[in-house]
């Protein structure tokens, strides 16, 4: 069976041209990037190349790319290298709807001894920006703040925020995996001082991600080990993975305005049909401050998983906040910070598009979704009669 | 991924008996919309209380919906006694088993029948697990629910009571009391045990034994539970069989604590440490 995959803030595609570019550093091109021989540093030439384009895409400079082996890694490197530097600091300030990531490592600092503040969201997911300015405090030693969120696609201002964050004189660090490659960076012109992006968001391998860190941040490196990445990150580098991204940004950054184009079209039709067909329904999360590719739908009377079953056996690939799907029972911490009501979150669904969607899935997608919540409310005992 | 069985997706991809029964001789209802899952059972009884209709409703994941479709299946051409012997496991066995996390699904199933068959007879369950204390309040699961499927199917994690009825699923605030009910059933079923072998007769508490269990009890089992309300409770002296006690917190000026203290507090020390006790409140 056809699978159309509308899960793209899961995971994406690699692109077939990264594909090739990685192919002979799994074969021929073997040696290592730290030899003195001119085998191993025809490799490190390529590393060059690929950080070059990292940095392009961000608007950064190459020496400020530190490249990691996924957002997760960036993450802890990024808090807890900051936290390492300024001991006398044990304050961190954060959000309510992170990526686990940093949602789970604060939790865990907050049990270690740190003091952390996690903000609220309104409706709309949203932050109050006077609460964050009260938040941050002289011993802040990071704020960290997702750019976009992987469940809803809500943008946060993330330039305004880092200005605060200035004026304070605390560091900023920002997860953008969702938003790299979605939404224009150019950190030349940024107040954030480190920044997490991961490789199979946009389009390269998994298990590959990097980390900005702006010149003059005081950052203990989070593995030791090696000289490797400026003595920022040991272990010998993945080279494959780590040429893959590079590439996978260069054509991040050449299709970088097809996201505001047909993205974004195919998005906004996907979400006004269903909304169209299917009644009570709510999409979650700000339609104004929100990624060109996401739409979080709740339906109401209707369960999460029983809906991804059913999509599943029609070949489309999505998510839900149900804490049916969640391997723990507990419902999205995201809606539920939001204040969507339980019932919305038990039947919520999350369709993430990529420039390699068609209209034609699009409208395949549109097609099937409402007869399948169609017949779960026909078995639900909740619902109009 | 899901690891559902065959049975599993086929109850599901096409249920049985989905619907309502017109005036139903039964009705079992269970479950809510906040919790995630809920499930309507409706039952057709001939004069020979032999079922010869069932019927459901179902709101929930994949295994919601097949356990209650299977339960449907099941029940069909039981007597009502021959039904009331289904247990939630025999539910799962008819689907060749439910993930281990989905295992509350069929006690849904269970619980729906038990519903049904004391609403056909016009009792109240003996000892309704939805009556109790709530524990989990992400699931609104109670204290007596909790201790009953620990003592059903043996669980002696906090992950497996999670498994079978959600609780703890959620935010996770209330995993230290579900612990506390966890030690408190096995410990009681080990002194049961130790009695039944005439090992430990049951023998009049020690002062010193009496005090020490009194504190633990209050310490482990009571705290926690007032807690979870902003409340919290101090133990000031035993004297005796009686046990004075402070409110903290919200309880102090809480007007429903005089009820807490009689059937929260008097209740647990009667039930852990000796049927003799009697709570006071000492106010400040």
């Amino acid at each position: 069976m056809k699978v159309v995959y509308a899960d793209n803030n899961a995971s994406t595609r690699v692109a077939p041209e990264v594909t090739e570019t990685m192919m002979p550093y799994f074969g021929e091109y073997y040696g290592n990037p730290s030899s003195m021989h001119s085998f191993g540093g025809q490799v490190a030439k390529k590393i060059d190349v690929a950080r070059q384009q990292v940095a392009d895409i961000l608007g950064a400079d190459p020496s400020e790319i530190v490249f990691t082996s996924c957002g997760t890694e960036s993450d802890n490197a990024a808090i807890l290298g900051v936290l390492r530097a300024h001991p006398h600091k044990r304050h961190i300030v954060t959000s309510r709807v992170e990526h686990p990531a940093v949602y789970n490592l604060c939790k865990y600092l907050a049990q270690n001894g740190y003091h952390v503040t996690e903000l609220g969201v309104d409706s709309q997911g949203m932050l109050n920006l006077n609460e964050l300015s009260d938040a941050v405090r002289e011993d802040t030693a990071i704020v960290s703040i997702m750019y976009a969120n992987n469940e809803t696609g809500v943008i946060f201002p993330i330039e305004e925020i880092g200005v605060i964050v200035k004026q304070k004189g605390s560091l900023l660090h920002t997860d953008a995996v969702q938003a790299v490659g979605k939404l224009p960076l150019n950190l030349a012109m940024s107040t954030i001082d480190l920044l997490t992006l991961s490789g199979h968001k946009l389009h390269a391998p998994k298990g590959i991600g990097a980390l900005f860190i702006r010149k003059g941040t005081t950052c203990t490196p989070f593995i030791i080990g090696g000289h490797q990445e400026k003595n920022r990150r040991g272990g010998t580098e993945n080279v494959p993975a780590i040429i893959g991204l590079g590439k996978a940004c260069e054509l991040a950054k050449k299709y970088l305005p097809d996201e505001h184009t047909f993205v974004k079209q195919a998005r906004d039709k996907l979400e006004s049909e269903i909304m169209k067909r299917a009644p009570d329904a709510r999409v979650n999360g700000s339609q104004i401050n929100r990624l060109p590719n996401t739409t979080n739908i709740s339906f109401e009377f209707v369960e999460g998983e029983a809906i991804l079953l059913l999509m599943n056996e029609k070949g489309i690939c999505a998510s839900s906040g149900s804490a049916c799907t969640s391997g723990s029972l507990e419902p999205s911490h995201v809606l539920r910070a939001m204040g969507v009501p339980f019932t919305a979150v038990h039947g919520s669904i999350r369709l993430s598009l990529s420039r390699y969607n068609t209209m034609e899935e699009v409208d395949y997608i549109i097609e099937q979704i409402p007869p399948i919540i169609k017949r779960l409310r026909e078995i639900s005992p909740y619902g109009r009669k | 991924m899901w690891d559902y069985t065959e049975k599993v997706k086929d109850h599901f991809f096409h249920p049985r008996n989905v619907g309502d029964i017109e005036n139903p001789d039964a009705v079992g209802e269970v479950g809510s919309l906040a919790c995630g899952d809920a499930l309507k059972l409706m039952l057709k009884v001939d004069k020979s209380k032999r079922i010869v209709d069932a019927k459901f409703k179902t709101f929930g994941c994949g295994s919601a919906i097949a356990s209650a479709s299977a339960l449907t299946e099941m029940v069909r051409g039981k007597t009502l006694d021959e039904a009331a012997m289904i247990t939630d496991n025999d539910i799962a066995d008819y689907l060749d088993g439910l993930p281990e996390q989905k295992m509350h699904c069929s006690v849904m199933g269970r619980e729906a029948l038990e519903a049904a068959i004391a609403n056909y007879k016009g009792v109240k369950i003996e000892k309704p697990v939805d009556e109790g204390i709530i524990v989990c309040k992400c699931f609104g699961v109670t204290d007596n629910k909790i201790a009953h499927e620990v003592r059903e199917h043996k669980l002696t994690t906090i992950e497996q009571v999670t498994n079978f009825c959600k609780a703890g699923g959620g935010c996770r605030s209330c995993h230290p009391q579900i612990q506390a009910i966890i030690d408190e059933v096995w410990q009681k079923e080990k002194e049961k045990a130790l009695v039944g072998k005439g090992a430990m007769p049951v023998k009049k508490l020690t002062n010193i034994q009496k005090i020490m269990m009194t504190q633990e009890t209050v310490e482990r089992v009571i705290r926690p539970i007032l807690q979870a309300d902003g409340g919290d409770i101090e133990l000031i002296d035993v004297d005796g069989d009686r046990v004075m006690v402070s409110f903290r917190g919200s309880c102090a000026a809480c007007s429903g604590s005089k009820v807490t203290l009689k059937s929260t507090v008097e209740a647990k020390l009667r039930e852990l440490v000796a049927d003799s006790l009697i709570v006071e409140e000492i106010t400040a």
